[in-house]
Formats: structure tokens, sequence, C-alpha cells
């Protein structure tokens, strides 16, 4: 054993040293030429700070393109999936109660056209986006109380529309803070 | 075809066209040959002169196994203690408190042992300091220790008689300085540019449009997540894992991920072709593997695509396929490939929440893990398949009545009977463990604990039973993942999982390192006329017959009251 016991410890701190300390200041050091200085990245919204692009956040006024349901309330030091099995019946029943509380709110929509995105909880409660068809199905709701053209309301949904990576891998996608600052910028 | 299908196909081929010279590459490492990161050589002398060590006394195979016995124990008490009294250390900028003893031994534990199953949450369970010194250099060292222990089963496999099977600190520094960290950097780098966070700030505090006040939590991550994924840990730096927005911020950086999940595990097995200069033998072993592997993965697909039948029914489209648990970056295509990637490999991470998956995808992510050969953890998940292997032979032997052999060494009764003891011990734990935590649950529902059994389960009936199973399967396989609807930090489960994963890394580490040291000592027998080829498809497919019959009849009782009970039953 004593043969095995000091090469041990001491191989064990050289390496954190190397590991634990040297590595990820590295990483850190290179992590200040990203877009946002490795402190993740924020939005703005007249010169505020109003969120991270990554961090999905709370939208429940009609004004605004609502976010996906999230398991943790998106607390985004906490964020966590339902993990309600697909037969729970429990969990069918909230995701009904949502479905019936979209179609209140939104009018004309038919339940056929919900995408089920917009009524199931994302992995990490932080889900940021939307798919183009959760978004668009919004857009009569939002351009009703705020009193604009369904065809400027599609435009900034279209024009914050991400394509697939490189055009050939993965969903589209529509970034919902984003979307809605844009909406708020309309006001000035 | 649409872009997400593209996209798993992507994926897939990338993985194989990396793998293939990164197995040349570290076949070169382990023979001692000129590879272009020799210039970590100086730095590596260093090390062992500074650790007092001399690399190129060899080993053999008993004193492999006190190495990686006396320097995980040291590992253990170092983890348990630091998880104990993290609360006082440095580095704790969001205030996070100490862990409880049985949440610092299950983490501990998980960790040493690359499996990496968190009963805590990243964000308020542990702090910087155990998450970079304790968590992160374990997933590094782990890694590390489970390819040296490949190492010794291949270098056993020459065909000479020797006990001289090189030396452990050798293996086990050059996985980290030639293979892990190099990899890792390059994928934190990548990772970085695409939003994660690498700094050491602590949490912020914003205000977002509708007013709400959020606390965002960040840290120093993406080194940590890249190691994660290269050494098959998984253990992630946020709670939700790489479901996560920062953990993995858009399907680049998943592919990236998942990419590196699966590689390592692979190229470990053309290394091994490369290093005995047995290529053929590499590809039937990769074939089997795959086989396995689209078997689980094509299915999961398909029912992700599909959607929830029961949502279906309530009227609403899904042309995203079963949202539930998944993130729209992803698509129902990518979570249900990952989730099975991340179950052949011993990785563990996740991209979308497994509890929510169709029961289809979770017999399949179960099966894998109940096997956990196909491709399987970084070095042990060969083991495990040395294991199977060396059964195939004894089997395959007996039924043409020829000795069995295994490259010129005749399998005989001892490293039978270690073999059998091996690929029992995995059914054993996950099923004892399983009916244990069923039989508590059903006779003390309100045990006065401070989680009271009752309170256990997510969700009910066969899905609430998947839960069980799947989180010992995690804990036997060395896997790490969850259905995390179960409240497992918990005394029960804390420990009952801290034990089976315990036993469940070192027995198999020390059953195949022992079976492949005695027969390196064994009499070479070359090939002729009589010997049973183990590098022919007829051996491939007798290897694939095995794992299944062995595993078939082992858990399907148990998978048949969980995933597919419930996959008959849903409407």
């Amino acid at each position: 054993m004593k043969t095995y016991l000091l090469p041990s410890l001491k191989i064990t701190v050289i390496l954190l040293v190397l590991l634990s300390g040297v590595y990820p200041l590295v990483i850190a050091g290179i992590g200040k030429f990203t877009p946002g200085q490795g402190d993740g990245v924020t939005v703005t919204y007249k010169g505020k700070v109003v969120g991270y692009a990554n961090i999905g956040q709370k939208f429940t006024q009609d004004k605004y393109f609502w976010s996906r349901p999230s398991a943790a309330n998106f607390q985004a030091d906490a964020g966590a999936g339902s993990n309600k099995g697909p037969s729970n019946a429990d969990y069918l029943k909230d995701v009904k109660a949502r479905i019936d509380t979209f179609v209140k709110h939104n009018p004309g929509v038919s339940r056929a056209e919900i995408p089920a995105e917009l009524v199931t909880a994302s992995g990490s409660g932080l889900d940021p986006d939307l798919s183009p068809a959760g978004a668009k199905i919004q857009i009569a709701r939002i351009a009703k109380v705020r009193g604009l053209s369904l065809a400027l309301v599609n435009n900034i949904v279209e024009s914050n529309t991400e394509a697939p990576f490189l055009g050939m891998f993965g969903p589209a996608k529509v970034n919902v803070l984003k979307i809605n600052v844009a909406l708020d910028e309309l006001k000035k | 075809m649409n872009t997400e299908l593209i996209g798993v196909i992507f994926m897939y081929l990338a993985m194989v066209i990396l793998a293939i010279p990164l197995g040349k590459y570290m076949a070169k490492v382990f023979k001692g040959e000129k590879t272009w990161l020799d210039f970590m050589a100086p730095l590596e002398r260093l090390i062992f002169k500074l650790s007092g060590i001399d690399p190129n006394r060899e080993m053999n195979w008993k004193q492999h196994l006190k190495a990686i016995l006396t320097i995980s124990t040291i590992w253990l008490f170092y983890a348990f203690f630091s998880l104990l009294f993290q609360g006082h250390l440095p580095l704790n900028p969001d205030h996070n408190p100490n862990q409880t003893p049985d949440l610092a031994f299950n983490t501990a534990l998980s960790f040493l042992t690359n499996t990496n199953m968190q009963d805590y949450s990243g964000e308020s369970g542990v702090t910087y300091f155990t998450q970079v010194f304790v968590l992160m250099f374990f997933q590094f060292v782990s890694a590390a220790t489970g390819i040296a222990a490949m190492m010794v089963v291949v270098k056993a496999m020459k065909n000479k008689v020797t006990d001289k099977l090189g030396n452990f600190w050798d293996f086990f520094l050059k996985s980290v300085t030639r293979i892990l960290l190099p990899l890792s950097f390059v994928v934190a780098i990548i990772l970085a540019f695409n939003g994660t966070t690498t700094s050491y700030k602590g949490k912020d505090t914003v205000i977002g449009l509708q007013g709400d006040t959020v606390h965002v939590s960040r840290g120093p991550a993406a080194g940590m997540i890249a190691i994660k994924q290269i050494g098959t840990n998984g253990g992630g730096w946020f709670g939700a894992n790489s479901a996560h927005p920062i953990e993995n911020p858009n399907y680049l950086t998943n592919m990236i991920e998942n990419i590196s999940i699966v590689l390592i595990p692979i190229a470990l097995v053309f290394a091994l072709g490369y290093y005995l200069n047995k290529k053929k033998l590499a590809w039937i072993i990769f074939g089997v593997m795959t086989i396995g592997f689209l078997a689980t993965a094509i299915p999961s697909i398909q029912a992700e695509i599909n959607g929830n039948p029961a949502i279906a029914h309530l009227g609403i489209s899904q042309p995203g396929g079963s949202m539930e648990g998944k993130e729209v970056r992803f698509g129902p295509a990518a979570s249900a490939y990952w989730g099975v990637t991340t179950t052949v490999t011993s990785n563990g991470s996740v991209n979308a929440m497994h509890d929510s998956m169709m029961p289809i995808s979770g017999l399949g992510q179960m099966f894998n893990m109940m096997i956990n050969a196909f491709y399987g953890g970084v070095g042990v998940g060969y083991l495990n398949f040395y294991v199977f292997i060396i059964i195939a032979v004894f089997i395959s032997g007996l039924m043409v009545g020829r000795t069995p052999e295994f490259l010129g060494r005749k399998i005989e009764a001892r490293e039978m009977k270690i073999a059998s003891l091996i690929a029992l011990l995995h059914p054993f734990l996950i099923l004892v463990g399983t009916a244990l935590s069923s039989w508590v649950l059903v006779n003390f529902p309100n045990a006065n604990w401070s989680v009271k059994p009752s309170a256990w389960l997510n969700n009910p009936t066969y899905h609430g039973f998947s839960e069980m199973l799947y989180q010992f399967s995690s804990a036997s396989a060395n896997n790490g993942s969850g259905y995390a609807g179960l409240t497992a930090n918990n005394i029960f489960w804390n420990f009952s999982t801290g034990l089976v994963i315990f036993l469940a890394r070192f027995l198999p580490i020390i059953g195949p390192v022992a079976i492949a040291g005695i027969l390196a000592n064994k009499k070479f027998v070359p090939e002729s006329a009589g010997t049973l080829k183990t590098d022919t498809v007829t051996f491939g497919m007798m290897v694939f017959a095995v794992i299944i019959i062995i595993a078939a009849l082992a858990f399907f009782p148990a998978l048949a009251l969980g995933p597919i009970a419930e996959q008959v039953s849903i409407k």
C-alpha cells in the first residue's frame, strides 16, 4: 500500500493544480473574448439589461408573445422540467387547462392549430425559444391588443426567425425575449 | 428529409469519422509512438518526477489494481469532506450550504466512479469550489482511470506470455494529458463562443421585460461541460444538465456535445484494433455495438417525432413531436438521439427530461443501461464487453466441442467463474435494488423519514415503477441520468444508489483486469485449424446473442412491469 500512497497523494495535488486551477482559468481568459465576455449574453432595452438571451422569461401578459410553460416558473437559479410521464392523468389535466387558457386568450384560434410546445413544459424550464409556428399563432392576439397591423407583427417574427444551423441541421426557432423587445421598441 | 433527421444522421456519421483517426492516435499514444502532442512530454516527465513515479516500471495485474484502489480511496475522502464543508470553503459566491452526509456520500461516490448521478442541483447544491476542484477534477481522473484499466486488459491480449502489463501511472497520466485535456479544451472553447459562461461571477439579478425579478445562475461552466461529455461523466454544471440553455445554447453546441458523448468510447474500440493489430476484431465489436445502438435509437426517434397519443387526444397538433421536457432548439429527433447515446455509453447527461419521454424511449434507455456494453463508458464499456466475449467464447466452445480459446489463451473454470459473477452482478444490483425500493414503498409508505416513501414518485402506476427501475439501472450502469421526477435526495436513495454505484464500478474493473492478467500468464496456443475464430461475423452474432439472452432473461419481467406496460396502456 505504501508504495502507492505517496505517489497517489502527490499526483493528485499536481493534477488538481493543472486540471482544476490552470484549465478553467485559461478557459475563463479566452472567455473574455467571447460575446458576453464569459458572463452570459444579455439583452438590453432602453439602455437597461432586461434579461439574458439564452434564458427564457415569463411572459403572461397578452401584449407579449408567451413563452412555453415552465415547471420551474422561470427561476433561472433553479431550472427544471416537470418530469411528468406521458400517461400521467393529472398531468394531462394540466395540459388541457393550458389549452383552454390559450384558447380563451386567443379567440379565433382552433385547437387543432395549437402546437404542443405552447402547452407543454420545457426540459430546463428556461427554454428561450418558440418554433415559428408557436410564435405565429399568437400574432393575431398581439396585433389586436397593441393595435398593430398583422403584417407588422408577422414581420417581427419572421425577421427574428433563426433558420436551422447552416440551413441543414435541426429545427428553426424564434427567441421570445428578442421578439418581445422588438415589439416594445415599436412604441417609441 | 427534414433538417432534424439530417442533423441526427450527420451527428452519427461525424462521430464515426472522427472516432477512427482518434482511435489510431490513442493506440500510438499508448504504444509510445510519435504523435503531434509530444510537446506534452516535458510536462509529463515533470509530473512523474515531482510525484516520485517511475513510469517505465512495468506492473502485473495485482499491482495495477492496488494503484487504482489506493488513489481512489484518497479521492473518495477528499471529495466527501470537501462537499461536507463546502459552505465554509472559498469560491462560493452564491452562499450555497454544506451537503448533508448522505448526499455527500452519494455525490462523492457518484463522481469518483464516473457515474455523476446528481441528487442535488448544481445551482444550489454545490459551490464553485466543489464544482471545479472536486467534481470536474473527478470527471478527468475517473475517465482516465477507466482508460488505464482498459489498457491493462488490452495489453494482456497481446500474444506473448507475460505478467508485465505496463505502468498504471503512465496509462493514467497520458489519458489525461494526451486525450482528455486537449479534447475538452477544444470543446470548452467552442461552448464559450456560443454563450456558455466561463467567468467566476456569481448569480446576476435582472428585472425582466414584464417587471419580474430573475436571479440568473452562472459560473465557470464551459470547462466542466466539455469534460462531462468527453469523459462519459454526464454531471452537468446546472441542474437541468444539457437541457439548460447556458449549458447547451444552440444546435451547434448540441451536436458538438452529443458527438463528444460517444467519441472516446467508440475510438477506444478502434484503438484496440490498432494497438493489437487486430482491426477486424475491432470492426466486429463495433458492428455488434452498432446493431444494439440502432435497435434502440430508431424506435425512440420515431416515437418522439410522432408525439404523445394522449396529447393528440386533447385535440391539439404536435408538429414538433412530443415536447414535454424538451427544448425547442433541439426538437424531438435530437433529443431522442441524445437519450440513446447517453445511455449506450455510461454518460448520463441529458438534453431533455427522460422522465417525460415516450415509454418506448424509456424502454430503450433502460435496456441500454442494463446491457451497459454497447459502446459503453470510457474504457469500462469495453471491459463489460470483454466479459461478454469471454462468456461467448466459452459457450460457443462447448457448442462445437472445442477447447474455448480467446486470442490464443485457454478459457478455463477460474476465468469463467469471474466472468459469470461480473455478468450477474449487474442484474443483481438493479433488480434487488428496485425490489427493495418497491417493497419499502408498498409496506412503509408513511415511514417517518425526511421524505416519506409515498412522496418519492412523481408519477403514478407503471411510470412510477419505471422511475425506480431507471434509478437503479442508472446507478449500476454508472450512467448517472435519471427519471428526474424521483425524489432522490434523501437517505434511502442517497445511500442505496451510492452503494450500488460503488460496487458496480470497482468489481467490473477488478474482474476483467484479473481475467486478463491470468490469461496473459497462460501458455500461448498458436492459431490452428481447430481454433475458434473470434474475428468473424458468426462470432459477432454469438456475442450479440449472449448479451441479449443474459439481458432479456434477467430484465424482461421488470421491463414488462414498467415501460412495456405503460406503452401498451397509453391511449
